[in-house]
């Protein structure tokens, strides 16, 4: 369980951090927490000749509360996202999430910007900040831009990112959804990773649904938003009748993950038992 | 002084609860250098070239060897420990398992060579440079796959890859036809899994030859240094035996799998021979999966027959137990010795035939994992017995209560004559099932049960009553079933000037904790305080012979040996008291330390004689000065430990999702020295075969490669899959040993598993189905429920 040699950079600015990304290209992998990639590199799955380091700058660090969004500096650990007073009030499913990845070390070490960076599908984050209608800021060497999370996921383990940017934060939106949002997981028993991961945030107005955001993780291949429950959600009260609706055929025309611990046909079931844990949990 | 019977804290935890346990792999000697294996990815190949000239131009590689340098120096491998004949008396098939694989690989990771480095990383780097050109064969992994004719050859020479076949019990057709004329007939087939042990320290061993003296020194994390001296020296390398010295330092649990002679030991010593330097090897996590012996993976086709009122009639086994590729240390007694002769159980039964075939396949090897034979025999009893009770609208309680064979004692009644080879030693049976369904509350749980119906739960009540045989073993006896060792303990007792007493053991601890519960008889037995016994074991300078720890061995011949040599100190004391007394030994008594001349109030310290044995100033003539004594013990017969596990689950129908909600475990272990070390070992062993059932099981895919090689993957058992587990104890003391002792290293895990899968199939009993594999998944009952 040694990785192979490679040489170690330790940026102290975002600007520094793409210009070794610049240099390096395919030969560099970013290094934050590291929960993701030093397995890999132990495993010798991957030996990237140069090694960039971004735990140590500060702007990508910390989570601020600004008026209408909750911004997640990359390098924020799960463990901070669990404690963050602010996240826990607007976002609850975000803090709950995070509650959930791994056990107490993995989570102060793990980091939100390196796990979606990975875009493990089977990971915590994805279906929550599908649901949370998040953006995620990238860096390059021009400035930054921001994607919306719905178009971020590309597969497994793609995403929207350019091979010159980093992720520097994710921003939540306060919204009315997101303050009335959960987030329930059937752990694959090993990993404990997610078999099915389900979030869900729901606005409501006089007692109808205004809108419905209902996501999944380790389900496909991409995680998703079931826009089928999202679409018979809305407008109705939510209920067990409105539920069992919304949820009789989750997951429909996706094209479903499969191993041994959840072959398509039980996994896709279990996709619609957590939607109606999640979705009862909010109503 | 009450030592025996108190929870004495650990003496061992301080060490290792504050990071100070001491390793193999925390050992660095000077000059030491570091070997990575390169390991065959194919689990079957035939190895047409390897090329290491790229791979010994990189840095800081000091020496590679491989498979045609051990061929060259003569060395044939690692052995097997026992012989199992053929039915037919052939002598069973034991193929070479070579130190590195020259011709071909028979399993995924065998090692094909060692590249030794200045680190471990400039060793692990040059790995990988080592070109290997590999003729792919088609492999096979499943045992009874591996007999049919066409089937992948794992050795050329062991046709349908059959290592051997045996039988014992009565005769087959007399079985046979007990259960063609029977009442009802129980049938199951079923599989044992593989399951991989997983200690949490990975195997590590330095090999070291010094040049000034001309010895050998191995560490090796292994659970009997003793056993590895021997099988090294005489079997191996042919080193003489006094110039090898074997280490096990402090172990990270073996659960087994440290039992066995490792071609990596071998190797390692070997190499810092040729290199003179020493030479380190730790074993990867991912390494540990494909090269430690697993445990179980039996294919298994059992009948149990009953008469009309429930009495069992007769019993036929028929098992197919996967070898892995090579014969491993203890293997060929696993299926057979330590699990045919089980298959009595703790019923009457009058007819038992089991037969074996024991077959090669492309796996790693398969030896003794925690309970070693007798898991798969109580899996394949009790199975049985809730089964039955199910198809015959019995109890599963009354019907092992009917069936239980009567108490006796040993002592004042005969021990048990089984119909499969043994005699147990003591027991009384209904008692422990009793307590378990006292524990339980069982008429409120059939309620809650009847409740539950109709509701989106399900509960299931499992039962599991075991025996084992334990305290391996008596030498004539396993002698003359193939062992090719004894099986005895040694025990030295050395009394210091001061009084002060060290005790070195042949018994080797890694994680049961010998160093307080073996000096707590000794404390107890010599009257001096625990904090004056040093026990000290694991190192084959010191201790002059051992024959390790498995088999809930430790305490019932280890200990045993301790006492007799405490015997002999205390003789020779007496005789020196009486001495200074000015009285006859006949008038002396022993007690708290001291021994009195009955009557008076003239006595000696321990202290005091134990000085005089040093400073014979004032001694008995002719009587030699010291106070230090040696036993060998062997025992007298196998100890029979028992028990009652009961295990209540509840099956969420919507996602079949399983929780255990109760598990109560009244096991009968004999006398018990230190309950709360008794309390852990039950505690461990529960959770390794509830994890069993529930979590563990080696997946592999057509080319034979293990799919869940890595803890992602590998599911092990988690504190939050277990509920708080409710235990008690019955003691029916062992009559033959004089501790009364039994073991209880083992019983957890023998008795847990079958309680469990029988707790799901009595929640699943409305779904016309007789059995599920094992892991039960919250998938495969899912797939029950919802019939697909």
């Amino acid at each position: 369980m040694v990785p192979s040699k490679f040489a170690y950079h330790k940026p102290s600015t975002v600007k520094e951090a793409i210009a070794l990304l610049a240099t390096h290209g395919d030969d560099s992998k970013i290094l934050s927490g590291g929960h993701s990639l030093v397995p890999v590199l132990k495993l010798r799955l991957n030996d990237p000749e140069h090694i960039i380091d971004v735990s140590g700058i500060d702007s990508m660090g910390g989570i601020r509360d600004n008026e209408k969004s909750i911004t997640i500096g990359a390098n924020s650990t799960h463990g901070e996202i669990a404690n963050n007073a602010a996240l826990k009030e607007h976002a609850p499913m975000v803090a709950l999430a995070a509650s959930m990845i791994g056990d107490i070390q993995v989570r102060n070490f793990g980091t939100i910007g390196g796990s979606i960076a990975h875009a493990d599908p089977a990971a915590d984050w994805p279906a929550v900040l599908l649901a949370a209608d998040a953006n995620v800021v990238l860096s390059h060497a021009g400035g930054q831009r921001e994607v919306d999370i719905d178009q971020f996921f590309k597969g497994l383990f793609m995403t929207a990112m350019g091979e010159e940017e980093i992720i520097t934060a994710i921003r939540i939106p306060k919204t009315a959804f997101n303050k009335n949002s959960t987030y329930v997981k059937f752990p694959q028993p090993a990993s404990r990773f997610a078999l099915v991961g389900c979030a869900a945030a729901i606005s409501n107005s006089d007692g109808y649904i205004t809108e419905a955001r209902v996501a999944f993780s380790g389900v496909s291949a991409t995680p998703f938003r079931d826009s089928n429950v999202e679409k018979s959600l809305k407008g109705s009260v939510l209920n067990e009748g409105s539920i069992a609706t919304a949820t009789a055929s989750v997951a429909d025309g996706v094209s479903i993950m499969s191993d041994h611990f959840a072959a398509e046909k039980y996994r896709k079931h279990m996709a619609g038992v957590y939607a109606r844990k999640a979705l009862s949990a909010l109503a | 002084m009450t030592y025996i019977g108190s929870s004495v804290k650990r003496v061992e935890d301080k060490r290792f609860i504050t990071g100070q346990g001491r390793y193999t792999d925390d050992i660095v000697l000077p000059q030491m250098t570091y070997a990575c294996m390169v390991r065959s990815p194919h689990a079957h190949a035939e190895i047409v070239s390897v090329d290491i000239s790229h791979a010994e131009q990189m840095d800081g590689v000091v020496k590679i060897f491989t498979g045609k340098d051990t061929d060259a120096a003569g060395i044939g491998g690692v052995p097997c420990g026992w012989q199992v004949d053929f039915k037919n008396g052939d002598t069973m098939k034991e193929p070479p398992h070579p130190l590195l694989v020259s011709d071909k690989a028979r399993h995924a990771g065998d090692a094909i060579a060692m590249v030794i480095a200045e680190t471990y990383a400039q060793a692990k780097d040059a790995a990988e440079m080592v070109i290997v050109e590999y003729n792919v064969l088609p492999a096979v992994t499943n045992s009874k796959a591996a007999r049919a004719d066409g089937a992948p050859q794992v050795h050329a020479d062991v046709p349908n890859n059959l290592a051997f076949d045996w039988e014992l019990g009565n005769p087959r057709e007399e079985v046979d036809a007990a259960i063609a004329g029977a009442h009802h007939v129980t049938t199951l087939e079923f599989i044992n899994q593989r399951v991989i042990c997983n200690a949490i320290e990975p195997r590590s061993a330095i090999g070291h030859f010094d040049t000034a003296y001309d010895k050998y020194t191995l560490y090796t994390s292994t659970q009997n240094p003793h056993l590895i001296r021997l099988l090294l020296c005489a079997f191996v390398l042919g080193l003489p035996e006094h110039k090898v010295r074997v280490v096990g330092p402090d172990v990270g649990g073996g659960f087994g799998s440290k039992i066995f002679h490792y071609t990596e030991e071998a190797l390692v010593i070997w190499g810092s021979n040729q290199i003179k330097r020493p030479i380190k090897w730790t074993a990867e996590r991912s390494e540990s999966f494909v090269t430690d012996a697993a445990g179980r993976d039996h294919i298994t086709t059992a009948k149990m027959a009953f008469d009309k009122d429930g009495n069992v009639l007769a019993l036929s086994a028929d098992t197919f137990a996967n070898m892995g590729a090579y014969l491993s240390t203890f293997a060929p007694a696993v299926p057979t010795y330590l699990h045919g002769t089980l298959l009595q159980g703790l019923y009457t039964t009058p007819l038992i035939n089991v037969s074996v075939d024991a077959v090669f396949t492309n796996t790693t090897a398969v030896d003794a994992y925690r309970g070693a034979g007798r898991p798969e025999a109580t899996y394949l009893l009790e199975r049985l017995m809730d089964t039955a009770a199910l198809e015959m609208g019995r109890d599963p309680a009354e019907l092992r209560l009917q069936n239980f064979i009567e108490p006796f004692d040993g002592v004042e009644q005969e021990g048990y004559v089984t119909q499969v080879a043994l005699q147990y030693d003591s027991g009384n049976y209904a008692p422990v099932l009793k307590r378990g369904l006292e524990m339980v509350g069982y008429e409120q749980f059939r309620a809650d049960q009847k409740a539950a119906e109709g509701t989106g739960k399900l509960l299931g009540i499992g039962f599991s009553t075991y025996i084992e045989a334990c305290g391996i073993a008596p030498s004539a006896v396993v002698g003359a079933l193939g062992a090719r060792a004894g099986l005895f303990e040694s025990a030295q007792v050395q009394v210091h000037p001061t009084g002060k007493v060290s005790v070195y053991s042949g018994s080797h601890s890694h994680g049961q904790g010998h160093e307080t519960s073996f000096a707590q008889v000794v404390a107890d037995k010599m009257g001096i305080p625990m904090e004056d016994v040093e026990i000290i074991h694991g190192d084959s300078d010191a201790v002059a012979f051992g024959m390790g720890t498995y088999g809930s061995r430790s305490l019932a011949v280890g200990g045993s040996a301790i006492v007799k040599s405490i015997e002999k100190v205390l003789e020779k004391g007496a005789k020196i008291a009486a001495h200074l007394l000015e009285a006859s030994v006949e008038d002396l008594d022993y007690a708290e330390g001291k021994w009195t001349v009955r009557g008076t109030d003239k006595s000696v310290a321990f202290g005091d004689v134990s000085l005089t044995a040093y400073v014979p100033h004032n001694y008995p003539e002719g009587l030699e000065p010291g106070l230090d004594f040696s036993s060998f013990y062997d025992p007298a017969n196998f100890t029979y430990p028992f028990g009652c596990h009961i295990c209540i689950v509840e099956i969420d129908k919507e996602s079949g999702v399983v929780k255990v909600k109760r598990f109560i475990a009244v096991d009968d272990v004999g006398n018990v020295i230190n309950p709360m070390i008794v309390d852990g070992q039950i505690h461990g062993g529960l959770a390794q075969g509830i994890g069993q059932a529930f979590c563990e099981g080696a997946i592999y895919d057509e080319s034979g490669q293990l799919v869940n090689g890595t803890y992602m993957d590998y599911v092990m058992p988690r504190a939050d899959d277990l509920p708080s587990f409710e235990i008690d104890r019955t003691v029916t003391p062992c009559p033959h040993n004089p501790l009364g002792v039994k073991g209880a290293g083992e019983a957890g895990c023998i008795g847990a598993t079958p309680a469990v899968v029988n707790a799901v199939m009595d929640a699943l009993k409305g779904y016309g189905i007789h059995d599920v594999e094992m892991p039960v998944t919250s998938q495969k009952v899912w797939n029950i429920i919802h019939g697909s």
